[in-house]
């Protein structure tokens, strides 16, 4: 038998043009956030690009960029959580939009554990993956056994977990304003160890162990479903859940399954930014924080692989975090959001890129093929048209 | 004395990246005849027919239209030159009623408003000179398969087509409706209307067309006249060797029942009444069972209920002596239960998967290729997926590692059919595993379903063709409107008193 593989050209390669669409999303993003720019202030237009884009190097000292770094990071790990929340249900055939609302549970159970518990800092980790997950098995059941469509029964829950989060922490909020107690005071115990990694970031406290975290349970996500067998159960009920249910996969337990361990790292990965003290929350906000749903861009524009959240993640990060240096006298406030989510809007063209190449790509071998044949037609006949 | 030409397609030559689909075939189709296309699944019959609706064009070969030269390219053109289509598929919509749908894009109208009375005439002079018979109003969704086509057929009709193709137009017809349909072919084809008609089977071409093409692998083999072939010869055309009809299987030796099934019946998805009603009956060892029946009689619910993918509703379902009526599918497999489901893209395959990982869908978790700790044994994989490969002849592009959704429907089921049988069994439940076949693959897995029964195991064979039916069941059981309403003998019985079971114009002495 021939064993040996063709080797497939780099451009065919599903890897390779993932990438590519996925560059390709992110200039033509740039590129119309930058005509909204000049039609708002041709003026300023090429700055505010340049500054979204540099993000920590608008700052002159290697010092301070590295620490502004860290702080890109620190936000960057729970949007990694958050888009390989969203990618693995996806493998398994769910639309996780979920993954807000599981962030926001995630939140509220770390800092509830970290501030009126006073729980150590993994106590307060494992409770925000409990929360999470329980959330997202309430989605999955609700799909499994009434069969009600996970978008939905998601979207309700993220509301109803945003208010109940705000006043389960209002008990745990400074009596003058509407945020939570700052972690480091009120129980230093529940901070996220550093590991020495904040003197990398020239002492920036908020580095811990979440970044590191965060990349090794992308590596093991990848390989749960590309190595294991729960992997290829999941996977094979995505793509075809007849197929699944026909060769006795128990479906519906796998439903809730991929939903609880979704749920779990959208979970983790509040309770990975929230842990560092980065952020407190603040009871009185009426808006569901951007991060999970940020986690559905990044994932898709990291073309659905655990390895490719990590890149985008950081990617949609840093021109969000880059945003914020835009010059706010001649743009509105609102101004970096915008940006921001233009690009992370346009992130979902990837699929249709990686579409319009391979077409592309066929037919110019469909004419290749032809002209070939022609030409050896040609060479036969004696080319009789000249 | 031979017809002029209604349409030539002259040295039609047309290329796709690494294959030619059509290769130097020309097809010549004379005014008034009835000609008919054979060749097997990939033989480039269907590019062929693209070509002549415009949808590809050939980068050589022309066509001609009563001898003139035509330009075909888009639909549109084949349209105006009066070539109509009726699809193995009807497009129609089945909410609207049957006039509705024969009117539609071409509705006469004045001011915009509509104006059907003008197109029911026409519609019902039409079905009359040709022996049509629909019923304008009904609409099409109440209406039988045959009507429906008859529909289609007026369809081109009401759009003064001249040259009609039908596109495997008997695959979804009872005996009876075939019958009408040969007749209802003769009476156009006397009119002057020119037939084209894609099939393999060989029986309808011989019994209903003047002359045959051949394709094989994009070539075009030869032209024949009916009058002066046979079967055989068309058959030898078509695969390129010998064919043989007759399934060579000596007497059956039934041994002890492996599956008993009594009073089962099971509520359909579609109405109120049950699709399987108080059905009861034994599969032994070593004999081929059928279930015969036209398509949506209760078959597909009764192999559901069997194999477990929807609960019964009443009745029991013995497994080798274990009650399993409402066991899990996982188990029923475990205990030797194979199926071929009828539907290979929506339960046999995970189309997007490859050729290996389809291979051991049924097996994946045995302790051969899963570790203790959750891992796949890939290595094992990759082995058990080669050897299925050989010894079942899968032909694919890239061996195990192929996306099985871009094998060919032959081999995808031939992929089905390696895994079930190679797994360690005692039932076979294969429902229609034929279907779209060709002959080639038809009596490979024909030859694969008497060696498994051959071999002792209990094969439950449901199936739509009766020439399948007939040459491979050691009984036969007739379901109509979910019961069954006979149980015949292949030996002692005809294709024609199938056919009345089937209708339901005959039932078992005895019963109700």
């Amino acid at each position: 038998m021939n064993r040996e593989k063709e080797r497939t050209p780099l451009i065919r390669r599903s890897g390779f043009q993932s990438l590519v669409a996925s560059l390709l999303c992110i200039i033509i993003g740039l590129l119309i956030g930058y005509i909204v720019l000049l039609m708002i202030n041709p003026s300023g237009a090429g700055n505010a690009i340049s500054t979204i884009i540099e993000n920590f190097f608008t700052y002159k000292k290697p010092k301070t960029q590295l620490k502004y770094f860290g702080s890109t990071l620190v936000k960057t790990a729970p949007l990694i959580m958050c888009s390989l929340s969203v990618l693995f249900a996806y493998k398994a055939g769910l639309f996780n939009i979920g993954v807000a609302g599981q962030y926001v549970v995630g939140a509220g159970a770390s800092l509830y554990f970290a501030l009126a518990f006073g729980m150590p800092w993994y106590v307060c980790l494992i409770a925000a993956i409990l929360a999470g997950a329980l959330l997202g098995a309430i989605s999955g059941l609700l799909k499994a056994v009434c069969n009600v469509n996970e978008v939905i029964s998601c979207i309700m829950l993220n509301w109803i977990s945003l208010y109940l989060v705000n006043i389960l922490l209002s008990q745990v909020k400074e009596p003058t304003s509407p945020y939570t107690f700052v972690l480091s005071s009120a129980n230093p115990d529940a901070v996220l160890p550093s590991m020495g990694l904040s003197s990398l970031f020239s002492k920036n406290q908020y580095v811990t162990i979440a970044i590191p975290l965060a990349v090794i349970v992308a590596i093991l996500i990848w390989i749960l479903l590309e190595k294991t067998k729960l992997g290829y159960e999941l996977k094979a009920t995505g793509f075809n859940k007849n197929a699944a249910k026909y060769c006795g996969m128990k479906e519906k337990k796998n439903l809730v399954l991929t939903m609880a361990i979704a749920g779990g790292l959208s979970g983790m990965g509040a309770a990975l930014l929230f842990l560092t003290g980065f952020e407190q929350w603040s009871c009185t906000q009426s808006a569901i924080p951007a991060t999970g749903f940020n986690g559905i861009a990044a994932a898709f524009l990291g073309g659905l692989n655990p390895i490719g959240a990590i890149f985008s993640s950081y990617f949609i990060q840093h021109i969000t975090v880059g945003g914020a240096y835009v010059d706010k006298t001649m743009y509105s406030a609102q101004i970096s959001d915008l940006i921001s989510s233009l690009i992370i809007y346009l992130c979902g063209f990837v699929f249709f890129f990686k579409y319009a190449l391979n077409k592309r790509l066929d037919q110019r071998a469909e004419k290749k093929a032809a002209l070939k044949a022609e030409n050896a037609a040609d060479t036969e006949e004696g080319g009789e048209d000249k | 004395m031979d017809k002029p030409y209604a349409i030539e397609m002259l040295n039609i030559t047309k290329r796709f990246p690494g294959i030619i689909a059509n290769d130097n075939i020309t097809l010549q189709l004379r005014q008034g005849e009835i000609h008919a296309l054979l060749g097997e699944n990939g033989a480039g019959k269907s590019t062929l027919m693209s070509v002549l609706f415009g949808l590809y064009q050939p980068e050589e070969g022309i066509i001609k239209k009563d001898g003139k030269q035509v330009n075909i390219k888009d639909p549109n053109d084949a349209n105006a030159l009066g070539i109509g289509m009726v699809h193995q598929h009807f497009k129609l919509v089945e909410c609207f009623t049957v006039l509705d749908n024969i009117i539609m894009g071409v509705e006469p109208c004045k001011f915009g408003f509509l104006r059907k009375d003008e197109a029911r005439k026409k519609v019902l002079e039409l079905s009359e000179k040709y022996g049509l018979m629909v019923d304008p109003d009904a609409l099409v969704e109440d209406i039988t398969v045959g009507m429906q086509q008859r529909t289609e057929i007026l369809k081109m009709l009401y759009r003064d087509n001249e040259i009609l193709i039908f596109d495997e137009p008997t695959a979804v017809l009872t005996p009876q409706e075939i019958d009408e349909l040969m007749q209802i072919m003769k009476g156009l084809a006397k009119e002057g209307k020119s037939i084209l008609f894609i099939s393999h089977k060989l029986n309808e071409i011989m019994s209903v067309a003047d002359r045959c093409t051949v394709l094989r692998k994009g070539k075009c083999i030869g032209t024949v006249n009916i009058a002066d072939t046979s079967k055989e010869e068309l058959s030898r055309m078509m695969v390129g060797r010998d064919v043989e009809f007759t399934v060579h299987k000596d007497i059956a030796k039934p041994g002890e029942p492996v599956l008993h099934v009594e009073n089962l019946s099971v509520a359909s998805k579609l109405h109120k009444n049950d699709a399987v009603r108080n059905v009861s009956f034994d599969v032994h060892e070593g004999e081929i069972v059928c279930i015969a029946g036209i398509d949506g009689n209760g078959q597909t619910e009764l192999v559901y209920g069997l194999t477990g993918l929807e609960p019964v509703k009443s009745g029991k379902v013995m497994f080798k002596g274990k009650d399993i009526t409402n066991a899990p599918i996982r188990q029923r497999s475990i205990m030797g239960m194979s199926h071929i489901p009828e539907d290979r893209h929506k339960h046999g395959l995970v189309l997007d998967y490859s050729l290996e990982d389809n291979l051991v869908l049924q097996r994946y978790f045995e302790p051969e290729f899963v570790n203790k700790a959750g891992f796949l044994k890939r290595n094992a994989i990759r082995q058990y997926g080669c050897r299925l490969i050989q010894q079942f002849d899968i032909r694919s592009g890239q061996g195990s590692v192929t996306s099985v959704r871009s094998m060919s429907g032959g081999n995808q089921q031939k992929a089905i059919i390696a895994r079930e049988m190679d797994k360690d069994t005692s039932l076979l439940v294969a429902v229609q595993p034929t279907r779209g076949l060709d002959v080639g693959a038809i009596e490979y897995i024909h030859r694969q379903i008497v060696a498994q029964r051959d071999k002792g195991k209990a094969v439950l064979l449901v199936s739509l063709e009766l020439d399948e039916v007939m040459a491979l069941s050691d009984r036969i059981l007739v379901m109509y409107e979910g019961e069954i309403v006979g149980e015949l003998d292949p030996k002692k019985t005809t294709v024609e008193e199938l056919g009345l079971y089937m209708a339901g114009a005959k039932r078992k002495e005895g019963k109700k």
